[in-house]
């Protein structure tokens, strides 16, 4: 047996290593050795970024089930990342509410992680599947995690009824797609596609699940109540962390499996887009409660994402990856904030926030500029990842799509504004006390903090984006179908075209137009 | 040489220390700080300095280096911005202009600054200023160029505006920022046309004279003009904007209201030449592609040198007087870039005499910065001392001030050409240059020349000779920690003229030999002298009453050069009468009612629209799962039906 093919899992082996060491660690340490799991748990997590970091080329194991490239590893890393400064903002939080199912959080909030590297690096539908089911059914249970409050209670029921929902429908979709091309194999799908109805309507609804998770408007009715009602770590979790893997999955699957339908998918998003940018602005404004005005804000979010979706180049792809990790550093920064805030004063409304700058002013300054970079204020890194994203779009020829999505962030500015006009100018008699946050939320805002001054600036990181997604779209099965075809016609059973030295080599050469025209 | 780096990142260390510990460090201490890394930069400039001209080049022609370039943002294959090092002959000389007369700034400001409020945040500034100006002149593309440009802008309206309390100050600042920031943007249109045709923004391939690089813009005209001259021109206005050109020159005066040292550093030799240094670098795209644009630059420049020169000639604040003279030189250092040719390298690896303009006026910007300065610093000293800007407070000041007095006499000489001091061999090089082009250019120079040694000893005479004036305390020479860098300035501008300065920098990078015209040195110097004379006849007893025949003799001509030829007021009117009332107030109207009907239409429209949206958040699961369904089901339809 070849074992080669482990070797490329080394990010999810890592990740299982992770959880079954925490996982026996909670249950069988003594009591006094507990007292370190939280710092042990990060540490360890440190270590298994650290392995996601190793470099990967575009490969495919088991058949064609996992597939992995530059880009997929680089979503990897981010959604760790992102995982890890929410635990580093939660700390404080299970530490006095929770103490006893500290392991359990840890172990729901990796094993969904898990899940989502198989999104991202699935290769078969069922892979997928199952990678937005494991992503799921715990989030949910995360979603309810403190059980004896009504609302995070109720959140997770309707979490996971909504979920139920969303997965059938996506199933449904599945089913069709099987029916109408006989494979649920990746990169045999492309050549069976000829885009009848069937496989039109086994695509939209397959991505049912998908919009779901990125809580694109209209799959986002969910997103407010649950964020609301769950504990602020873990929606700031959802709001990042499982968007990511969400966005590039869609990616992936929407360029590499439907590429060829791109005339039937792409009024879809074109609509999603400026429904979710649009309306969610619209909600946004109104919200007098920081979880819900952030789930809204997240929702328009993502309609920028799925922009990149639309551009269905390289641009596109590194637009996401980079927009994702911009993104990531900016609205953990908000949640952070929102949750060390909502400790202190009991309640999450914005009205706590007024003049916040006169007790808290590094807190303040921070949530400022996260609230600017999320609004795409110069010098911030949001500047340059909407910069990016919009861009990629344009050199797609979507000056409409852009030109909405560009007065949308003219509204968005007034309501991100608003937070920062309650902390800074807003008059408050009585705002809330000065108060010391806890050394593990601390680091996380300073790494929050650099993140959104400095992944804007330092060009650093959107070059290596690029490289990587580049490399990704080069490398990986992202050539015209034609290409695709020649390879098949060279390995005429299907299911062992895999083993693809040569099919990589070949597309490889073919240099990039789009798969679209 | 990568750490030339740090001949950046210095400054900026002080500026950011300094600037946000602000008021926790002592005045003194900040001082110290900023001083102590300005000393260090400084070394590092000589170093370089040292390194990079003691290395022979190719053929001995100098080399261009990069010794860092770090790719910022790209766009296309060529089409990047980079942020890096260049290090050439001007650029280095540059550096060593800078530091110098930096850290002679900081160590003079300990004394003239002592005790003011603010102490740490004018270092902290100086800082800033010291690391944006080193960034421009180092920049390896116009870009970045740009950039720094703008900072070394921001820098400049801050310290103008140091005494933000009064009144005169902030109007200055803002006037100086304001113009500048208009020419800039000429500047960037010149920058996005010429990038635009030649698809980079790299000084290496802009200057490489390679005819390709501009065959897209061929042919092109705009409005009668090629493209390409347009472009440029553009850009000069840029350069015209910060090196105070007429008509943009009007913000230079008023920018005296900064501390004394500032106006050392800033608006006489560093900022204020940038505008000469852009030309400077860009020489070979002028030259070759646009020379028409060129010698507009060099008239423009000899009209504004002559004008500043008679302006000066009726001030009485001694600022002023030096501000126009500041103005005034920098005419002559673009006229020689207009009238300068490209030089060519001969058998003996010599450059030949085409060059001669571009190296005169290199020189002059080099030995220009530091006696300017050294007049800047002194006429601190004697502000210093008397408490006022104007002449008529001054007088007989040899003798409580000897030091100040013998170096302000040395700079007086070196800015009116008389051998052996650095001026004079720098201008003799410019007077020849342009005699060389056209000789009625010459002669005009020359005239300059003379109105300058004039108008210096009129202030000389005025603040040194003269009847004193009546103080309520008692005048005293300046501290040391101020006239250190006043005898080190003078010791500067006493040997600078005997540098072979054509072996170091040139229109090439060969060698060049400096030779003197006689003829065009005679003349100068014994013009120079008549001026010195008249200036002696009619100030140095103070009781003359030929000053004010003459005044009357040339009647409405010294009014008007009083006002500085009513450009002020030109600019007033424009602005007030015309812009104002003609255009901002029917735009002001129009924004009122018809722009902001128009967004407050769709912020009531928005309110509704949240309002209209709201039945989709019932908070119900079955609404939600039947909203989901419904759309997806819609999206269906579009996806099939599209």
């Amino acid at each position: 047996m070849d074992f080669s093919g482990f070797l490329m899992m080394r990010d999810e082996i890592s990740l299982v290593a992770l959880i079954l060491i925490l996982l026996l660690y909670d249950l069988f340490a003594p009591a006094k050795a507990r007292k370190v799991f939280q710092p042990l748990a990060c540490l360890l997590f440190v270590v298994q970024i650290v392995i996601t970091l190793l470099p990967v080329s575009s490969l495919e194991a088991f058949g064609g089930m996992y597939q992995t490239t530059p880009a997929a590893s680089l979503a990897k890393t981010l959604m760790s990342a992102g995982t890890l400064l929410v635990f580093l903002f939660s700390k404080k939080w299970i530490e006095e509410k929770h103490e006893i199912a500290q392991g359990e959080f840890y172990f729901l909030t990796l094993c969904t992680l898990l899940g989502m590297y198989f999104m991202v690096s699935a290769g078969h539908f069922l892979m997928f599947f199952i990678g937005i089911e494991l992503a799921s059914i715990p989030l949910s249970c995360l979603v309810s995690f403190s059980k004896k409050d009504g609302l995070s209670a109720e959140a997770g029921a309707k979490f996971i009824l909504n979920a139920a929902f969303a997965s059938g429908i996506s199933l449904f979709g599945i089913s069709l797609l099987y029916g109408g091309t006989g494979t649920l194999y990746f990169s045999d799908m492309p050549v069976a596609l000829q885009g009848t109805p069937l496989q039109i309507a086994g695509m939209i609804l397959f991505a049912t699940g998908l919009f779901f998770k990125m809580s694109l408007i209209p799959y986002h009715s969910w997103t407010a109540d649950v964020y609301q009602g769950a504990p602020t770590q873990v929606s700031a979790y959802l709001s990042v962390v499982s968007k990511t893997a969400a966005a590039v999955a869609l990616f992936t699957i929407f360029i590499k499996v439907f590429g060829g339908m791109a005339a039937s998918w792409r009024p879809v998003l074109y609509i999603i887009i400026i429904l979710s940018i649009t309306i969610a602005n619209l909600f946004a404004i109104k919200q007098k409660n920081i979880k819900r005005f952030l789930a809204y804000s997240s929702i328009s979010q993502a309609g920028y994402i799925v922009l990149g979706v639309v551009a269905a180049s390289p641009q596109g792809l590194t637009g996401i990856l980079y927009y994702m990790m911009v993104y990531m550093f900016a609205n953990l920064a908000a949640f952070g904030v929102a949750s060390l805030v909502e400790r202190q004063c009991g309640n999450a409304e914005i009205a706590s926030y007024n003049g916040l700058y006169k007790t808290n002013p590094w807190l303040s300054v921070l949530m400022m500029f996260a609230m600017f970079s999320l609004a795409g204020i110069p010098p911030f890194a949001g500047f340059f990842s909407k910069f990016f994203i919009f861009a990629s779009a344009v050199q797609q020829g979507y000056y409409i799509l852009v030109l909405i999505a560009l007065l949308n962030t003219i509204i968005s500015l007034f309501y991100y504004l608003l937070i920062v006009k309650a902390m800074f100018i807003n008059p408050n008699e009585s705002p809330l006390p000065r108060f010391r946050s806890d050394s593990y939320s601390r680091i996380a805002m300073v790494l929050c903090f650099f993140g959104i001054v400095l992944s804007g600036i330092v060009s650093f990181f959107y070059n290596k984006t690029n490289d990587m997604a580049t490399e990704s779209m080069e490398m990986c099965g992202l050539s015209r179908p034609k290409a695709v075809e020649e390879t098949l016609d060279a390995n005429p059973v299907p299911g062992q075209t895999l083993n693809t030295q040569g099919s990589t080599a070949m597309n490889a050469t073919a240099s990039w137009p789009s798969v679209l025209e | 040489m990568e750490y030339t780096l740090f001949i950046l990142i210095l400054p900026l260390i002080g500026f950011l220390s300094l600037g946000l510990l602000g008021t926790r460090l002592k005045g003194k201490t900040a001082g110290y700080v900023g001083t102590a890394l300005l000393a260090a930069t400084a070394i590092l400039a000589y170093i370089t300095a040292w390194q990079y001209f003691s290395t022979p080049g190719v053929d001995g022609i100098r080399p261009t280096l990069i010794p860092l370039n770090w790719e910022w943002m790209r766009f296309t294959e060529h089409l990047h911005i980079d942020l890096g090092i260049l290090l050439d002959p001007i650029s280095v000389m540059m550096l060593v202009v800078i530091s110098t007369v930096s850290l002679m700034v900081h160590i003079y400001s300990l004394g003239y600054m002592e005790g003011e409020k603010g102490f740490q945040r004018y270092y902290a500034f100086l800082g800033l200023f010291t690391f944006s100006m080193c960034g421009l002149v180092v920049a390896t593309n116009i870009f970045q160029m740009y950039i720094f440009w703008e900072l070394v802008g921001v820098s400049s309206y801050l310290l103008i505006g140091f005494y933000y309390t009064k009144p005169e100050a902030v109007a200055a600042s803002k006037k100086a920022f304001i113009v500048t920031r208009f020419a800039d943007m000429f500047f960037l249109i010149g920058i996005l046309l010429l990038s635009y045709f030649t698809k980079t923004f790299d000084f290496g391939l802009l200057c490489s004279g390679e005819e390709n690089l501009f065959a897209s813009a061929a042919g092109k005209t705009f409005m009668g003009g090629a493209v390409l001259s347009w472009a440029m021109a553009l850009i000069f206005i840029g350069a015209a904007g910060k090196s105070a050109m007429f008509p943009l020159h009007i913000w230079l005066p008023d920018a005296m209201e900064g501390p004394t040292p500032v106006s050392a550093l800033i608006h006489a030799a560093t900022m204020v030449v940038a505008g000469v240094y852009l030309v400077a670098r860009l020489f070979p795209v002028y030259y070759f592609f646009t020379p028409e644009v060129l010698h507009g630059i060099a008239y423009v420049a000899a009209f504004t040198a002559l004008y500043a020169a008679i302006v000066a000639c009726v001030q009485t604040d001694i600022k002023r007087v030096l501000a126009f003279s500041t103005i005034s030189q920098i005419g002559f250092m673009l006229v020689a870039l207009g009238v300068s040719g490209m030089g060519t390298v001969e058998a003996n690896g010599l450059e030949s005499h085409e060059g001669l303009g571009y190296m005169a006026s290199m020189f002059h910007l080099f030995t220009h910065a530091m006696f300017k300065a050294l007049l800047f610093m002194g006429a601190g000293a004697i502000i210093h001392t008397v408490h006022s800007n104007e002449m008529s407070r001054m007088g007989g000041l040899r003798k409580q001030m000897p030091i100040t007095h013998i170096t302000f006499l040395v700079a007086c000489l070196a800015i009116a050409g008389i051998p052996p001091f650095s001026g004079f061999f720098s201008k003799d090089e410019i007077l020849t240059a342009t005699f060389m082009f056209k000789p009625w250019l010459g002669v005009t120079m020359t005239f300059i020349a003379a109105l300058t040694a004039f108008y210096m000893f009129r202030l000389y005479y005025n603040i040194f000779w003269g009847k004193p004036a009546q103080h309520d305390h008692p005048l005293h020479e300046a501290p040391s920690s101020m006239t250190s860098p006043l005898v080190f300035l003078a010791l500067v501008t006493v040997v600078a003229g005997f540098i072979p300065f054509g072996k170091f920098v040139s229109s090439t990078g060969a060698a060049y030999i400096i030779h003197l015209d006689w003829k065009v040195a005679l003349t100068s110097v014994i013009i120079a002298l008549v001026s010195i004379f008249i200036a002696w006849k009619l100030y140095c007893k103070g009781s003359s009453k030929v000053p004010d025949k003459v005044a009357g003799f040339f009647g409405p001509l010294y009014t008007a050069a009083k006002h500085r030829f009513y450009i002020d007021e030109v600019y007033q009117f424009i602005t007030h009468k015309i812009i104002f009332r003609c255009i901002s107030q029917p735009l002001a109207w129009f924004d009122r009612h018809v722009i902001d009907g128009i967004l407050n239409g769709i912020a009531w429209i928005t309110c509704r629209g949240s309002l209209a949206f709201r039945w989709m958040q019932t908070g119900q699961l079955q609404s939600y799962a039947l909203l989901l369904l419904c759309g997806c089901l819609l999206l269906l339809c579009i996806g099939l039906f599209r």
